[in-house]
């Protein structure tokens, strides 16, 4: 298993973004994602110890019109959740990739993360959007 | 207005004459009663719905259904023809069109047999001797095509149905909206609530009508598009004038307790099960010859079985159409409309839930992904009306 060492982002094709340091992944929505939704009033987020696949449900974002889910970026259990959000939704406009991460996951296959977009991929792959 | 964004969009999307300047706005477009139509624009849902309980919103609704209709043998005749052309319409709705005076408007509901609501729409008798014969209706855009295809097989022969949407129809509404308007329209500041005046502008001739969807005071104008393109420019160029999308349009509609039709309203809903009672005038609940008269009067005198009602969710998460009331695990209703409420700061929902269960206060629990959630049954609208009387 690759070990990061160093935290380091990747991203998804649904906009998520993952930052991984050693066998922690902490998970949020990309400044793209938070922007395509608007206003951000409700965050649902995961039970801590929950497990997830890849493409599960992972969280809901709730804009004035509408809800989005928030899938899973990899397999992971979740060992803990950004409480903060509960009272304060608009953080996830404000400060979409640092105080209004979702949740942290604890990797169960490193493999996994190579499956995901670096900075430069992930910004090439929004222009074609 | 029906079926919101999902329309599909196999067929090709209209515009309306004021597309290129929603772009040049910025605005986002979606498809929307088969029209590409702006969401929101840059300031983002929130702050134009702000702005539109602060200052004056303006909406382009040039996808709704204006039209005439006009008595077969043509216009003139002071009331005389007003009455003939009201009972015509009487035949499809239950509100009293005849007793209008000129320049009056009323909302009404057009019914099928069974007294089910295929459409809400508002209804105005024009002013002017010269003039009566005819009126000027304004349906829903998702709905216009099934409501003018009724008026003209139903009134063959009768009455000419005269489409006007080919025009502009946008609305300015919020405090400010009046002083904004009277620099355009001299005189219509003095309009009081569900009335018009007719106006010409650069030699064509428009309508102005003091009513809106947002529960401010506001107005919506009708007016052809080489006048009407250079008109809205100008008025955007006004410091307290910002244009608003559909967005906003609905979060605004929903906390002033005003049904969407398509969602809040279907053919299988009555108008006493809407709450919409009180567009049933007295001279029409006493003759009962309107369709679907029997079912009706009965749920009016016995109660229905089901009523719309608001739902204030107590917590922060909103709960959207579809989601079941319950109250002890049971189910007793469901959400038709539901969002967050800037104006108010918590989410809003409207819904039809169990008569017995229908009181204001009553503790019931959302359903909202599995998860039930507390809210009360809330009194509408659930931010004032602030109409002009």
């Amino acid at each position: 298993m690759t070990r990061y060492t160093q935290p380091t982002t990747f991203y998804t094709e649904d906009h998520e973004w993952v930052t991984v340091h050693n066998d922690l992944a902490t998970v949020g929505i990309t400044h793209y994602a938070e922007n395509a939704l608007g206003d951000i009033v409700f965050v649902e987020l995961p039970e801590v110890g929950a497990e997830f696949a890849p493409g599960d449900d992972m969280a809901v974002v709730e804009s004035v019109k509408a809800a989005s889910d928030v899938y899973a970026p990899i397999h992971g259990k979740v060992v803990e959740v950004n409480g903060a959000l509960s009272d304060k939704p608009e953080t996830v406009n404000e400060s979409p990739t640092e105080k209004g991460w979702f949740c942290v996951l604890e990797i169960k296959d490193g493999a996994e993360i190579a499956g995901l977009m670096d900075e430069a991929a992930y910004k090439a792959y929004c222009e074609t959007l | 207005m029906a079926n919101t964004t999902a329309d599909t969009t196999t067929e090709t999307l209209k515009r309306t004459p004021l597309y290129d300047l929603h772009a040049e706005c910025g605005a986002k477009l979606v498809p929307f009663a088969g029209y590409e139509m702006p969401v929101q624009f840059p300031a983002g849902v929130m702050e134009e719905h702000n702005w539109t309980r602060a200052h004056a919103g303006l909406f382009d609704v040039s996808h709704m259904g204006p039209c005439f209709l006009t008595l077969e043998d043509g216009i003139g005749g002071g009331d005389e023809a007003h009455a003939k052309i009201a009972a015509m319409i009487e035949e499809q709705v239950p509100s009293d069109i005849t007793s209008l005076k000129p320049g009056q408007a009323r909302l009404t509901v057009l019914l099928n047999e069974d007294g089910g609501i295929l459409d809400d729409l508002i209804i105005t008798r024009p002013i002017g001797d010269d003039a009566q014969g005819s009126l000027y209706i304004v349906v829903n855009g998702a709905m216009k095509e099934q409501d003018w295809g009724i008026f003209e097989k139903k009134l063959a022969g009768r009455a000419v149905l005269t489409r006007a949407d080919d025009r502009i129809l946008f609305a300015l509404q919020g405090p400010e909206a009046a002083d904004v308007m009277k620099d355009f329209f001299p005189g219509c500041e003095a309009l009081s609530f569900m009335h018009h005046m007719p106006f010409e502008l650069n030699g064509t001739r428009c309508i102005v009508s003091r009513c809106g969807y947002t529960g401010e005071d506001g107005f919506e104008v009708l007016v052809k598009p080489e006048a009407g393109i250079p008109l809205v420019k100008e008025m955007l160029t006004d410091e307290r004038v910002k244009p608003i999308g559909l967005g906003a349009r609905d979060s605004l509609r929903l906390e002033a307790g005003l049904c969407l039709y398509g969602h809040d309203l279907d053919p299988t809903t009555s108008p006493i099960e809407a709450d919409l009672g009180w567009v049933i005038q007295k001279r029409r609940r006493e003759a009962g010859d309107f369709p679907g008269a029997e079912r009706i009067l009965r749920e009016r005198s016995e109660g229905p079985a089901r009523k719309r009602v608001g739902i204030k969710p107590l917590e922060r998460a909103p709960a959207r159409e579809g989601t079941e009331i319950h109250i002890g695990g049971e189910k007793v209703g469901v959400v038709t409309s539901g969002g967050f409420g800037p104006s108010v700061g918590h989410p809003v929902a409207m819904g039809y839930i169990a008569t017995a269960h229908a009181a204001p206060g009553t503790e019931v629990q959302l359903m909202v992904r599995g998860k039930a959630r507390p809210a009360v049954v809330a009194d509408l609208p659930f931010v004032p009306h602030n109409y002009k009387r």
